[in-house]
């Protein structure tokens, strides 16, 4: 996994425990992603919350079209090579929502409103991303 | 100013896969049998306002229609591409500008589900790298939340498809003609849980052509009309949930949808229970149930109650999506809300066949709903009355 790089260089900080990035507005609003260009103007980078609760979720049960880059989406890869994930929302208390992976659960074991922690994992054999956990499930 | 504005013609193209013939041919044969239900030569049509969203510019059909140097204006809005056109249309013979105006829209889509560039909704590349850049998939989050908030259970989504496949079967411009029962909806491939390959309308082909008359002209023609109540474009207000959005804020916002129906309802001077008939944007299954509360026609939770009950069938007290909707007709976007609004047209001057609602008093629909919703968050309602 060291030899993987990150999906995009400012989307977690780099602490030991890293963070997701989200922004700052003027007006203390906290906004995900960190807004791009002219709109990053007066926008502070924020890190966001390792822990929150779980908003909404689903299944993702086919191989997405480009720009996918994960399992299946090779030049010699197809619909048998993806492998089905999972994704959601998940609510940052006092912050804000952000749409994420999901990781180390089974779709049944997820239930609106449980505690999520977030984590990095491989995503592709160059990249790393970033997901949310059920609380105490990792190592 | 016009008083008010009719829709005096009304055609479409079969919705579904037609090899051989473009989106845009599919459009010029919709517009040809709008022009021959109200008894208009192309030349007599004054201003046109079109679009595709995968098809190519409205404006190129002079080629085909004539060259009668009429101002023909590209729309291009998402899903609400027809709404606007329609909008647009209708304030072009209000504004006492014109008197006949033509709203088309059509379109033809490669197989399988929409893509999307990040870039162009102003997203990171990562959201589309990742694989999260699905409309599919905000649908599925979005019903998935509220299934659990308003205890809508996955039946009552299986109930949505059956209904759209069986009004399918009766309806000639559908591409889905035969019926699917529950069983089959419900064991399906699992698309994005909670919904199933069947509750998923696909992309497709189709054409919609209508043509808007002022009053004066109407009258002048002896046209068979339907009258526009009121027309509602809402993008979406702050702190709203909407497709492709990686953060959404902890403030519970508006919904563009809510915004678009009250404008509408206060517009027509009506209220959701005097609406006889509706098409409500089905995406999927999901989509319905919501779509039902957000155009304020019952509670959040009632829908459990009222597709078991059959509330919402061509029988029922307000039937939903009449000629099986997005579901059984498929998803060609540009001409996909002009298509419900073709729908409510034949319904209120009783030549929907077989598909026909009865309304209140059994003399046929006095007034219909029709409902868009479209990225980046925007719908478009329009109310007919007969």
């Amino acid at each position: 996994m060291a030899a993987l790089a990150p999906i995009d260089s400012e989307l977690w900080s780099d602490d030991a425990e890293p963070h997701l990035m989200g922004g700052r507005k003027a007006d203390g609003e906290i906004v995900f992603p960190m807004p791009q260009g002219d709109a990053a103007k007066d926008v502070e980078p924020y890190k966001l919350s390792r822990h929150g609760k779980l908003w909404s979720w689903t299944s993702q049960g086919f191989l997405p079209k480009t720009p996918y880059e994960g399992r299946g989406s090779g030049p010699e890869e197809g619909p048998p090579d993806f492998v089905p994930f999972l994704l959601g929302y998940i609510e940052l208390p006092g912050e804000v929502i952000v749409e994420s992976y999901i990781v180390d659960a089974a779709l049944d074991d997820l239930k609106l409103g449980m505690d999520m922690e977030f984590c990095i994992v491989p995503f592709n054999d160059q990249h790393t991303t970033f997901a949310y956990r059920p609380a105490g499930s990792g190592a | 100013m016009s008083d008010n504005v009719y829709i005096i013609g009304a055609g479409i193209h079969p919705f579904g896969r037609t090899d051989g013939r473009s989106g845009r041919e599919q459009g010029v044969y919709a517009v040809r049998e709008a022009m021959a239900d109200a008894g208009l030569e192309w030349a007599d049509i004054e201003c046109a306002y079109g679009g595709s969203a995968a098809a190519g510019s409205a404006d190129i059909m002079v080629n085909e229609l004539g060259l009668t140097s009429l101002p023909f204006t590209n729309v291009a809005n998402g899903c609400a591409t027809g709404g606007s056109a329609l909008a647009s249309a209708q304030m072009a013979i209000s504004s006492g500008m014109y008197d006949l105006a033509l709203a088309t829209g059509f379109d033809k889509h490669p197989r399988g589900s929409f893509n999307a560039s990040p870039a162009d909704y102003g997203l990171p590349e990562w959201y589309g790298q990742t694989g999260m850049m699905l409309t599919t998939q905000f649908f599925a989050l979005k019903i998935q939340r509220y299934m659990q908030l308003h205890g809508i259970s996955r039946e009552t989504l299986g109930r949505v498809a059956v209904k759209a496949f069986k009004n399918g079967t009766i309806t000639p411009h559908a591409w889905r003609r035969s019926e699917i029962d529950l069983d089959t909806v419900m064991n399906a491939p699992m698309i994005n849980d909670p919904l199933t390959k069947f509750m998923f309308c696909s992309p497709a082909e189709g054409g919609v052509a209508l043509i808007l008359a002022s009053e004066k002209k109407m009258k002048e023609l002896g046209a068979d009309g339907v009258k526009i109540s009121k027309i509602a474009v809402k993008t979406r207000p702050p702190d709203s949930f909407e497709v492709f959005q990686a953060g959404v804020s902890v403030k519970e916002g508006g919904k563009p949808t809510v915004l678009a129906s009250q404008a509408a309802f206060e517009g027509a001077g009506i209220g959701p229970e005097d609406i006889d008939v509706a098409q409500l944007q089905d995406t999927e299954s999901g989509a319905e149930i919501m779509h039902m509360a957000e155009n304020g026609f019952c509670a959040d939770g009632d829908q459990e109650q009222w597709l078991a009950e059959g509330v919402t069938e061509i029988g029922g007290k307000l039937p939903v999506n009449t000629d099986g909707g997005c579901l059984a007709c498929g998803e060609p976007i540009g001409a996909s809300g002009l298509r419900q609004v073709y729908e409510n047209v034949e319904q209120l001057r009783g030549r929907a066949g077989e598909r026909q609602v009865p309304g209140a008093d059994g003399s046929g629909p006095k007034t219909a709903y029709s409902h868009v919703y479209g990225a980046p968050g925007l719908s478009a309602v329009a109310i007919l009355e007969r």
